[in-house]
């Protein structure tokens, strides 16, 4: 039962920071399309901030892998108790759920950026900031995922 | 180091000079002009040059067309693309192209009205096509379209809804005729729902068989046609021949100025420079005889401008105070190392006068926090020679550009060094091979970290992140310091810069040898009583510091105690900026750990010959996607830090950028003789 419960840890941590991602990277990503339709030059500025909401994707497979190498399946031991499999799915979540919605917002976030590079493109360095905002909260759960997972 | 120091310029001269002297500064282009002081003196007029400005920016613009043109049919594939470089011509060879500039003019409106006749011949050939279209199902009648008959019979061509045969007509024509009708149909072509046909009957029945045909939705065709179908269809035919032809011939003669595509370029530099004089020359006040000019030129090149002037055209150069409301345009000059990130500020905002110019000391945590993030031996090594190697191949990018690339040099380097602290070289690529290909036993390191590894005790790293962004923070704070110093404030400075110094410092120590700190990090401090003591005496000084003077501007003792308690809770800001540069942890683990995914991944399927190739394939795409996410990543994030954290402390935008009146231009860059 241990195990279940840690690779369900596991799978969450990658499948629901994708799944904000995902939908981060695609509302972006249709704003920028929109942008370059009009302005082509400023496609490698848009690409970057609809690239932004794709790093809690990335951190979740981070946690995932982790996780996996120590439980026994990509290294260490199987988890045998309950107990211990759920301190793992408990340590996954912060990256889980932070991801999942902080990858959401970086999306809409970046559209507006998006929105304010196609009309003042030397702001870009402002424009940034504003999605990098949102995703200080994604790096504190990821490091407090991967700090509890070591630690377990 | 710093922002230029700037000087005010006010120059008075002849009007007969006026055009030779903007020229001169045009060249020049190290003088930003204003003109707001001048601006409403009753005597003074400016010129209105809206016609002449207006005409060199069509010129400018028919030039750029005629380049755009030359360009679409030359098979021309260089592109104005991030990195180019704008060719240097000699002064000598612009004067030159500027003497032959009719013929030039000439030759740009040749290739205009060409590709206007181009035009034409297309729309033509657009037409022919539509006109084969619509002739296509009357192609087998052998009469002309527009025929209406002969002397005793008429001829109804036109089209009918639907599919029918030649009976179906043939019974609807004679639909209101007696017995035997004198009708004969012919279906031309029968196909998608519609039926083209030709109907022939008497005249003096013409009337009746229309109507009857029309009952059943016959019409005549819409436009009419002169002449048999398939001659009228090979009459298009020819006629798209000719203007094919015709467009070969005109595409020729445009391409025939292809070898002057260079001066065309000049030439249109040349004229948006042109424009460029003319609108400063509309805002030039001016009296009868004479104009004046006023501006801001980097103070030590003001001397030389004066003498200049005041030699060759005997113009009265005067040095001016700068209006108290006035703001001088902000010019950074930087150490060869650090101009590399007058960008990364610039984006932020420029500074003031009078403030600090913090791009020297920003760009070495720039540097140092790029490294940490992406702290990859293998990626710092492929970004710096990335950078170098487009740095050699474009000698002339535009500045900025330059500017990216050097940074980026730096950070790579700054990478490697970290990848080497952190023992990444492409993650764990140097262990996975030699483990899997070289037989070394899997549980010995062949690169070991010259540091640590973050993954094998990531607290120990996070505690050395804050302490890095620590030191970044007092950094800003002693900037802050520094310049309440130089505006002799020293009350500010003992109230909002030492108190907090005092304040956290001493927190710091006291935090550090507790049980609760402790059992975090696993490190023991185990400080001298002397050391407690002083701690302790510098938190409550600062504390009582910050308590009383925080709100030192009002009078009010309760609410300055109230001030002073307010700001004391900005300790919890402090806390939140420290705790923020743990992303150099967060973003330096997950390169690395993504990196040993890939070279996992890539080791994991398949033996012998095809294991390795697996392994490159796997390795060289997991590895660029994994530079490219993560530069990203420390990228933005080391800009944060700057912006946020550090800029946080002391900084202040809102310094207007120099903006001297310079030639513009877009293809070429005048290197002048002297």
């Amino acid at each position: 039962m241990g195990m279940v419960f840690a690779l369900m840890g596991a799978a969450l941590a990658t499948a629901l920071p994708g799944i904000g991602s995902a939908w981060g990277v695609g509302m972006a990503g249709q704003a920028a399309a929109g942008v370059v339709s009009e302005d082509p030059d400023q496609f490698a500025k848009v690409m970057l901030l609809q690239l932004l909401p794709g790093t809690q994707g990335i951190y979740g497979l981070l946690v995932t892998f982790i996780t996996l190498s120590n439980i026994g399946i990509l290294g260490g031991s199987a988890v045998t108790d309950t107990a211990t499999g759920m301190l793992y799915l408990f340590a996954c979540l912060p990256i889980a759920l932070v991801g999942l919605v902080s990858a959401y917002h970086q999306g809409r976030t970046s559209v507006a950026s998006i929105g304010l590079v196609a009309k003042k493109p030397d702001q870009f360095g402002k424009a940034m900031l504003f999605p990098a905002m949102v995703e200080t909260y994604a790096i504190l759960a990821l490091l407090i995922s991967i700090l509890a997972v070591q630690g377990i | 180091m710093a922002i230029v120091e700037m000087q005010k310029l006010s120059i008075c001269a002849l009007k007969k000079n006026r055009k030779a002297i903007l020229e001169t500064l045009q060249h020049m282009g190290i003088m930003e002009m204003r003109m707001e002081d001048l601006e409403n003196d009753p005597d003074l007029k400016e010129q209105d040059t809206q016609t002449a400005r207006s005409k060199y920016e069509k010129r400018a613009s028919a030039f750029e067309e005629a380049l755009k043109i030359l360009k679409r049919y030359s098979n021309d594939k260089s592109r104005m693309g991030l990195f180019y470089e704008k060719k240097e011509i000699r002064r000598s060879v612009l004067d030159e192209a500027v003497r032959n500039r009719h013929q030039y003019n000439v030759h740009v409106s040749d290739i205009l009205s060409s590709e206007r006749k181009i035009q034409e011949c297309i729309g033509i050939i657009q037409k022919d096509e539509n006109m084969k279209v619509e002739l296509l199902p009357w192609e087998k009648l052998d009469v002309p379209m527009n025929m209406s008959g002969t002397r005793d019979t008429a001829v109804l061509i036109g089209t009918m809804p639907g599919t029918h045969s030649a009976e179906e007509v043939y019974a609807a024509a004679s639909e209101k005729l007696g017995e035997a009708p004198a009708v004969y149909a012919e279906v031309v072509s029968a196909e998608n729902d519609r039926t083209c046909l030709a109907v022939v009957c008497l005249s003096k029945e013409e009337n009746l068989v229309e109507e009857a045909l029309r009952s059943h939705g016959f019409s005549r065709p819409s436009q009419v046609v002169n002449g048999i179908p398939a001659e009228v269809s090979a009459g298009c035919d020819r006629d798209i021949g000719l203007q094919r032809e015709k467009i070969k011939e005109l595409k020729e003669q445009i391409c025939s100025y292809a070898s002057e595509k260079e001066y065309f370029r000049l030439m249109a530099d040349y004229y948006t420079t042109r424009a460029e004089k003319y609108r400063l020359l509309g805002q030039i006040p001016q009296s009868e005889n004479a104009f004046f000019l006023e501006g801001w030129l980097p103070a030590d090149k003001a001397d030389r401008v004066a003498s200049l002037l005041t030699e060759r055209y005997g113009a009265f150069v005067e040095r001016e105070e700068k209006n108290p409301d006035e703001m001088e345009p902000t010019l950074l000059k930087n150490n060869r190392f650090s101009e590399a990130a007058e960008g990364v500020l610039a984006d932020y905002g420029l500074p003031q006068h009078g403030k600090t110019d913090p791009t020297c000391i920003m760009s070495v945590f720039y540097v140092f926090f790029f490294g940490m993030m992406l702290s990859d031996a293998g990626y710092g090594i492929v970004i710096a020679l990335l950078c170098l190697i487009l740095r050699l191949k474009h000698k002339n990018p535009a500045p900025g550009i330059r500017r990216f690339l050097k940074l980026f040099f730096w950070c790579g380097i700054s990478t490697i060094f970290w990848g080497f602290m952190y023992g990444g070289f492409f993650g764990d690529l140097i262990d996975v091979i030699a483990h899997t290909w070289m037989g070394v036993p899997s549980d010995q390191t062949v690169l070991k970290p010259l540091w640590f590894a973050p993954l094998n005790n990531p607290m120990r790293l996070l505690i050395w992140c804050m302490l890095f962004g620590i030191v970044h923070l007092y950094t800003g704070l002693g900037i802050k310091g520094w310049e309440m110093l130089k505006d002799h404030d020293l009350t500010g400075f003992i109230s909002d810069i030492v108190s907090w110094y005092l304040f956290l410092t001493g927190l710091i120590f006291l935090l550090l040898p507790t049980d609760l700190f402790h059992s975090i990090s696993g490190m023991v401090f185990d400080f001298p009583p002397a050391v407690h003591t002083a701690a302790k005496v510098c938190t409550i000084a600062g504390a009582v510091i910050i308590l009383l003077m925080s709100g030192r501007s009002r009078n009010n003792w309760a609410l300055r105690i109230a001030l002073g308690a307010y700001g004391l809770y900005g300790v919890t800001g402090w806390l939140s900026d420290v705790l923020s540069y743990s992303r150099l942890l967060a973003l330096g683990l997950a390169t690395g750990v993504i990196a040993s995914v890939v070279n996992m991944m890539g080791s994991m399927f398949g033996s012998g010959a095809v294991k390795v190739i697996i392994f490159i394939v796997v390795c060289l795409l997991g590895h660029t996607l994994n530079i490219a996410i993560n530069t990203l990543g420390a990228y933005v994030h080391t800009n944060r830090l700057q912006y946020v954290e550090f800029f946080g402390k002391f900084y202040e935008a809102g310094g207007k950028p120099f903006v001297p009146f310079k030639a513009i231009t877009k293809y070429t860059q005048i290197k002048e003789e002297r």
